[in-house]
């Protein structure tokens, strides 16, 4: 009888601490985020879902450039700028985006869009499609709501701080800073670009300037925005008869970068 | 059956002081961890509350440099000259000038930011990042597109840089949340330099950003590895030597 109540006690013993292991692991799995000070200001990745690397090596690049993908900003609920007289950014950016196809694939390239249609897909899902292609540009096509009428500027990200040495172990480069390898291209086709439409529309700029472009960020390939002024025009008309001329601009423009495409050392670039 | 009982009663309290015993300095050790965040955030609360905006009548008047839009209407910025009872203290400093540049210039149609924005917070890091929390009227009224709004954090920060030198970067809230952009285009995940020191700090410590350390493939080397090669080093050097 005594010998029964040592097992059971042994038991019971073994039973509490059992419960008591699981329950600090749990606790001390959960302890760091509860203990995160809550209004941290570091910022945060966009969407955790997405992945935070981008792949550089494909097993076959093809040499150049060859690919434009081509990007209608905002769409779906996010109407972008408005004007007094109804006219909409998402709008006015996917008739340019046909006419800007057009020209580009007169020249030779391949045109990806980022939308067809009325849709609104997110930043980082817009870059990346073009982060998935090997020798390819990405221009993101926007209508401003300031700026003298008739005039188009181009953007390209402003400096990126720098990751450890440009480009991380494995050949990885993190999402979050992907346009950094790339900023010295893209203000190249940035420059290219803006010079043709400087010829065509008078009161642009003759060179491409710097913004925290957030489309931009996160793209993996020489990339710009170029921004139409605007949709304060009261008749829509005004904008319509722009879209050859930019069109035109763009296609001689990514045409003129091309040769300055092939430099050695860029992730996604030409070895 | 009655012994039977006692025991496994005794086992169970037995266990339970085991527990007891084990659980309690970890309570002990959270609890000492919490109450270090607290204090902070309530004298920051306070601070928040006690401080008022209104101008001191003994601080003296000096000219602040404001950067409102030019008159060219080409996007570009002018500094205007005001004269403002500005505080010495940097982050009152720089709620006054904000506050300035938010109430705009003589001419409306020269302001950058929209008419209806408050600025509702400002807070100053020890390692000169300052926090500018916004009301949502100055992402939701300000003119969407690149231009205007990279107009509108240039105003504020080259406004910043000119007259509270003690804010190197500038990190942007709205409503107290942050924000991926300001109004479909400008980014602000990150900082925005306001002077050049500022962006000394970025260039040689590590981003802001989401950092490469997690994912870098070679571990550090540990200490105790490390003593071991210095180890094996100053053993060698005896047998060259002879």
């Amino acid at each position: 009888m005594r010998h029964n109540s040592i097992r059971y006690a042994c038991f019971a013993l073994f039973f509490c601490v059992t419960i008591f292991l699981t329950v600090s692991d749990q606790s001390s799995a959960q302890a760091p985020t509860t203990q995160n000070p809550p209004a941290s200001a570091a910022p945060q990745s966009a969407n955790p879902q997405t992945p935070n690397i981008v792949f550089s090596d494909s097993p076959r690049p093809r040499p150049g450039l060859n690919i434009v993908v081509l990007d209608p900003a905002h769409g779906g609920t996010d109407t972008g700028a408005r004007g007094t007289g109804g006219i909409r950014e998402s709008e006015i950016v996917l008739q340019f985006a046909l006419q800007v196809r057009r020209a580009l694939e007169a020249q030779g390239f391949q045109v990806i869009q980022t939308r067809m249609a009325n849709e609104n897909p997110s930043f980082d899902d817009r870059s990346a499609m073009a982060n998935a292609q090997v020798g390819a540009v990405f221009i993101s096509l926007h209508v401003s709501s300031t700026g003298q009428p008739g005039t188009v500027r181009v953007y390209v990200n402003s400096d990126l701080p720098p990751s450890s040495g440009g480009r991380e172990a494995g050949g990885l480069i993190p999402w979050d800073r992907a346009q950094a390898p790339f900023l010295f291209l893209s203000h190249k086709l940035g420059d290219f670009v803006q010079g043709n439409l400087a010829v065509r529309f008078r009161g642009s700029p003759g060179s491409a300037q710097a913004a925290a472009i957030r489309q931009l960020r996160t793209t993996a390939a020489p990339a710009i925005a170029v921004e139409i002024s605007s949709v304060s025009v009261n008749d829509r008309l005004d904008l319509d008869r722009m879209a050859p001329g930019v069109a035109d601009a763009i296609a001689r423009g990514v045409t003129d970068f091309r040769p300055s495409y092939v430099v050695a050392g860029i992730p996604g670039g030409l070895r | 059956m009655n012994t039977r009982w006692v025991g496994m009663v005794l086992g169970g309290l037995f266990g339970a002081v085991i527990i007891a015993g084990l659980y309690f300095p970890i309570l002990k050790q959270r609890v000492k961890q919490t109450a270090k965040i607290q204090p902070q955030s309530e004298e920051q609360a306070r601070r928040e509350l006690t401080q008022s905006l209104t101008a001191n009548p003994t601080e003296a008047r000096v000219k602040a440099k404001l950067f409102w839009a030019s008159n060219a209407h080409d996007g570009s910025l002018v500094p205007a000259t005001v004269e403002l009872p500005l505080s010495n203290e940097p982050v009152l400093r720089a709620k006054q000038v904000l506050n300035t540049l938010l109430a705009g210039p003589a001419e409306p149609e020269l302001r950058t930011l929209p008419p209806d924005a408050v600025l509702l917070a400002f807070y100053l890091l020890p390692d000169g990042t300052g926090i500018a929390d916004f009301s949502e009227a100055m992402a939701s009224s300000i003119p969407s597109g690149i231009e205007s709004e990279q107009r509108a954090m240039d105003s504020i920060t080259r406004t910043l840089a000119a007259n509270v030198p003690q804010v190197t970067r500038l990190k942007i809230l709205i409503h107290g949340q942050e924000v991926e952009t300001l109004a479909g285009h400008l980014d602000l995940t990150g900082s925005f330099v306001v002077s050049p020191r500022g962006a000394q700090a970025a260039s040689s410590a590590q981003p802001d950003l989401l950092t490469s350390s997690s994912i870098r493939l070679e571990p550090p080397l540990t200490p105790r590895s490390a003593s071991r090669q210095t180890y094996a080093a100053t053993r060698e050097q005896p047998t060259n030597s002879r």
